[in-house]
């Protein structure tokens, strides 16, 4: 790794930020045209503020009143199932004191200076966005207050908003808000400092049930727009045949027989990247048709022969042992606590382990579109973004054309995963619509695209190892993960983990534990390495939580108990004194580690879920806790291991800490599904190379959980911390304790022990094997 | 030309005999609420129902539904029993990102049509090629639930 970067100041950052970063150094100079402050700026701001281009609360961007009393509110975030176009509403509409039957919500395009930052990822959208929104509710509120005093030529304190008027309260007359927005909108926005935000016990809509969502209705009527739905006259449909290897270029090919095909118009050749290619197209031959089985099928009579690139060798099976070779070896040292080794000497026993997790896909049921149109200078997409200002500034430079004359639309979101945060398919429709000027463009990626050139989740060896005293309480933590990192998409050289990676579980351990030496062997990337739901939480949960199950079997512990003696007294910890200098981008005096509510979710979990209770046969608990995006989480899993092997999951309990609760139901749904999704990693997951090629094409290869494996009964328990702590992150937090929670339920169900993922064909015919010995 | 009977209409579509009912639906006739998932009838985002019965609409040529009842989520709110099943995909709160629910409905509503009160096993049975990946399985077996206790009240 470059000597030259500064770890902290890039991970303090965001996505993006972090991007400025390696800008910084050279490695990326289009970075420096993004137009946002340098990236050291910003090292002292935190959360929203500390995000390229901060936060936004002025209501005159983010709602407006109709004359008939229709109140419009902006969401700036992208839409892809967590609810946060209905979750922000009702953030403004309880502020603004508005009726939540006369309220909509449109969707922002792409633009940071307007809106503030739009990059929905890091389960922060509602973290960042509370307090922005709930100041443009209230801000307008009083907008309508003054303007309804100024109206009956009445001292503003006697009037008062409640439910889309405005009442003078001693002689009671009313004004309705459709009437008033005209005069409202002319007035000055308040100052911050000004703005009466209600009392909790005031709310009309934050942290109540049963919300109507936004879009619900679209939904089931099959009327939502996503990305390939938008549909524009005389538009085209593309499919584009793309290198599978990583780095791989076209070397010739044929288009004859495509150009046969019935539909098909035209084929252009997309230029390949150099390695590392960011957000850029892998580049490859599309082909332009009439509709999009055309385009389907004149794809597949292309003939191209490929120049595959120094990844050709990519091969799973080799690259585990190398990863497994260097997590048994000394690697560079990212906390030291204690005196490991002398720990170690003096421990009375000691235990270690191996993991191993593979990549995955993310794998959205929508597979990447995007639609385009290219016209005088000027490119408007539509696209189901994670990221529409850096898609902006992405297809302005890919382009040749002003920042300011490309417009990106984000539509609803069939599923993202971190997976839309990257906008190559995006680029990809720009480049094809600015060659077919005038004329719309759809590029369609198929599903097995999808699985092919994803942006995968990390393959990742993990090893631990712990000196454990008389009573088998360890007292010396050694503990390594070793994967290729993220950052390897931005620049060369990149062999270590980022700061924001390892803080995802890793330096953050928060036991009690005398000495602890954690490393990051070097790793090598081989193919577009990507966030994906919960990121490195998944492999360090999966590793620790484990390793701890393991650990109190070894002292014929409990779990439960042995893991509540870990967590130690309850405390703060401050994130820095663990060599977390991240934090998830919050700050460490508003967001220490409580102890306390790790210990919380673990009870209530366990309580809901009978721990300790007498199970039949093949029957097992596990449980796992994990702090991830500034929240504890909990889970505990009954398990049954059949005797051909096959899993049942007859009720999951996953308790939440997520700091206050916005909208309650949008959260358990979260939850419900990350549990499923926790379940697809464990069980099921795996994306493989050969010859630089990922082996899987499809679902019957890459395989989801479908519904037999989710559990038969799930249950959030939404636990309400004490005392004022600031709102944590719900998207995410539920993935990384599922995996362990699994195992360690497999574990007690079998006594076998699973240390890699997916544990699916380890499990076939050893259940029934185990009971012959 | 090839005529289709689309959603209780016929439409002559300049398409070939081997297009996929799916592309037809979306890209030619204009219904886009059938979605593309995999293509390969694994993941039943494109489930429509033909003459009744649900198909995955991504592996069914066009040649193979001539003379048949197309019917698509566009135009299920016409339909009695799939007016219930939104209706209980809205109070359990089924959709997350909403992408697959539009398969996930048309596969519910052709299993209460076939049967009113499914058990757990049967909804499993009958979901099983629908995948969803934010994890909405359980509340789409609640709903499906609902809807039965609420077509076994309208018997009463």
């Amino acid at each position: 790794m470059s000597t030259s970067l500064n770890d902290f100041a890039l991970s303090n950052l965001s996505r993006r930020g972090f991007l400025k970063g390696v800008g910084a150094t050279g490695a990326l100079v289009l970075a420096a045209s993004w137009g946002w402050q340098g990236a050291f700026a910003d090292e002292q701001k935190f959360g929203g503020e500390g995000m390229p281009h901060g936060v936004v609360d002025d209501p005159k961007v983010y709602l407006s009143i109709q004359a008939d009393g229709s109140v419009t509110v902006v969401c700036n975030r992208s839409e892809m199932g967590q609810g946060i176009r209905t979750s922000l509403a009702m953030v403004v509409a309880d502020e603004l004191e508005a009726d939540w039957a006369q309220v909509k919500v449109t969707q922002a395009p792409g633009d940071e200076l307007r809106f503030g930052n739009q990059d929905t990822d890091g389960s922060r959208s509602m973290r960042h966005w509370f307090e922005p929104m709930r100041r443009c509710g209230a801000a307008a509120r009083s907008m309508l207050e003054q303007a309804a005093a100024t109206e009956w030529q009445v001292p503003v304190a006697e009037c008062r908003a409640q439910l889309h008027k405005v009442i003078h309260q001693p002689s009671g007359r009313e004004l309705g808000y459709g009437v008033l927005a005209v005069a409202a909108a002319a007035l000055p926005v308040p100052a911050r400092e000004s703005l009466r935000l209600k009392q909790p016990g005031e709310f009309r809509y934050i942290g109540k049930e049963a919300m109507r969502a936004i879009d619900g209705q679209d939904i089931v009527t099959g009327q939502a727009i996503y990305g390939a739905d938008v549909q524009l006259d005389g538009m085209l449909y593309a499919t584009i045949a793309r290198p599978r290897v990583y780095g791989g270029t076209v070397k010739s090919f044929d288009a004859s027989a495509t150009l046969k095909v019935a539909g098909v118009l035209k084929v252009l050749e997309i230029a390949s990247s150099p390695l590392p290619s960011e957000f850029q197209p892998l580049g490859g031959i599309a082909v332009i048709a009439r509709n999009t089985w055309a385009a389907i099928q004149g794809r597949e009579a292309l003939e191209i022969v490929w120049e595959e690139g120094a990844n050709a060798s990519y091969d799973s099976i080799d690259y585990r042992r190398t990863l497994e070779a260097a997590a048994r070896a000394p690697g560079k040292v990212v906390r030291s606590t204690g005196d490991l080794q002398q720990a170690m000497d003096a421990a009375s026993s000691s235990l270690e382990a191996g993991y191993y997790l593979p990549h995955l896909a993310q794998s959205p049921m929508e597979p990447m579109v995007a639609v385009a149109r290219c016209k005088d200078g000027h490119c408007e997409v539509w696209a189901p973004s994670q990221a529409p200002q850096v898609t902006r500034t992405r297809i302005a430079e890919r382009l040749g054309i002003d920042f300011e004359n490309v417009t990106v639309n984000v539509t609803l979101l069939g599923g993202g995963f971190g997976r839309k945060s990257k906008p190559d398919f995006i680029i990809e429709a720009a480049i094809l619509a600015k060659a077919m000027e005038g004329q719309p463009v759809q590029v369609q990626w198929t599903r097995e695209d999808d699985i092919h050139c994803s942006y995968f989740h990390t393959v990742s060896a993990e090893y631990l190892k712990a000196g454990l005293n008389a009573d088998g309480m360890p007292t010396a933590w050694l503990h390594r993960t070793v994967a290729p990192s993220i950052t390897s998409l931005f620049a060369p050289g990149m062999t270590h983990q980022g700061a924001f990676e390892l803080g995802m579980g890793f330096t953050n351990l928060p036991y009690a534990i005398g000495a602890v030496r954690l490393e990051n062997p070097e790793a090598v990337a081989h193919t577009r390495v990507g966030w994906y739901r919960s990121v490195s939480n998944i492999p360090h949960c999966f590793a620790v939580q484990s390793f701890i199950d393991e650990l109190a079997h070894a002292a014929g512990k409990d779990p439960l108990q042995y893991q509540l003696a870990l967590l130690g007294p309850d405390r703060q910890i401050d994130p820095r004194s663990l060599s977390d200098q991240w934090n998830y981008g919050e700050s460490p005096e508003r967001y220490p580690i409580d102890t306390a509510r790790l210990r919380g979710v673990m009870q209530t979990a366990a309580k809901a879920a009978g721990w300790g209770r007498e199970l039949p046969k093949g029957r097992g608990l596990g449980l796992a806790v994990h702090y991830s995006f500034v929240s504890y989480v909990a889970v505990v899993l009954e398990v049954e291991v059949k005797d051909n092997g096959s899993l049942i999951i007859h009720q999951a309990d996953v308790a939440v800490d997520c700091g206050p609760q916005i909208n309650p139901e949008r959260i358990r749904s979260q939850f419900e599904g990350a549990c499923v999704m926790g379940l697809s990693n464990a069980v099921l997951g795996e994306i493989s190379f050969k010859e630089g090629k990922v082996q899987q094409s499809n679902f019957h290869m890459y395989q989801i959980a479908a519904m037999p494996l989710a559990p038969k009964k799930v249950t959030v328990h939404l636990v309400t911390p004490a005392g004022d702590v600031p709102l944590g992150g719900v998207g995410e937090p539920g993935v990384p304790p599922i995996a362990p929670a699994l195992c360690n339920a497999i574990f007690a169900a079998t006594g076998q022990r699973l240390r890699s993922l997916p544990v699916a064909y380890q499990l076939q015919g050893w259940p029934a094997k185990q009971a012959q010995s | 030309m090839i005529t289709l009977n689309l959603n209780g209409q016929d439409h002559s579509l300049d398409i070939t005999a081997d297009m996929p009912l799916l592309w037809a639906l979306r890209d030619v006739a204009g219904y886009r609420g059938t979605k593309f998932g995999c293509g390969m009838g694994l993941c039943g985002a494109c489930t429509v129902h033909i003459d009744g019965r649900p198909a995955r609409s991504c592996i069914t040529p066009v040649s193979a539904v001539v003379g048949q009842a197309v019917a698509t989520i566009d135009n299920l709110h016409h339909d009695p029993v799939g007016q219930r099943v939104q209706q209980a995909w809205l109070e359990t709160g089924v959709a997350q990102c909403g992408y697959c629910q539009a398969g996930q409905i048309m596969s519910a509503t052709a299993l209460l049509k076939s049967n009113p009160a499914p058990d757990d096993q049967q909804i499993e049975a009958a979901m099983v090629g629908n995948l969803c990946r934010c994890g909405t399985y359980n509340r789409i077996k609640s709903a499906i639930h609902l809807v039965a206790s609420k077509l076994q009240e309208t018997q009463a």
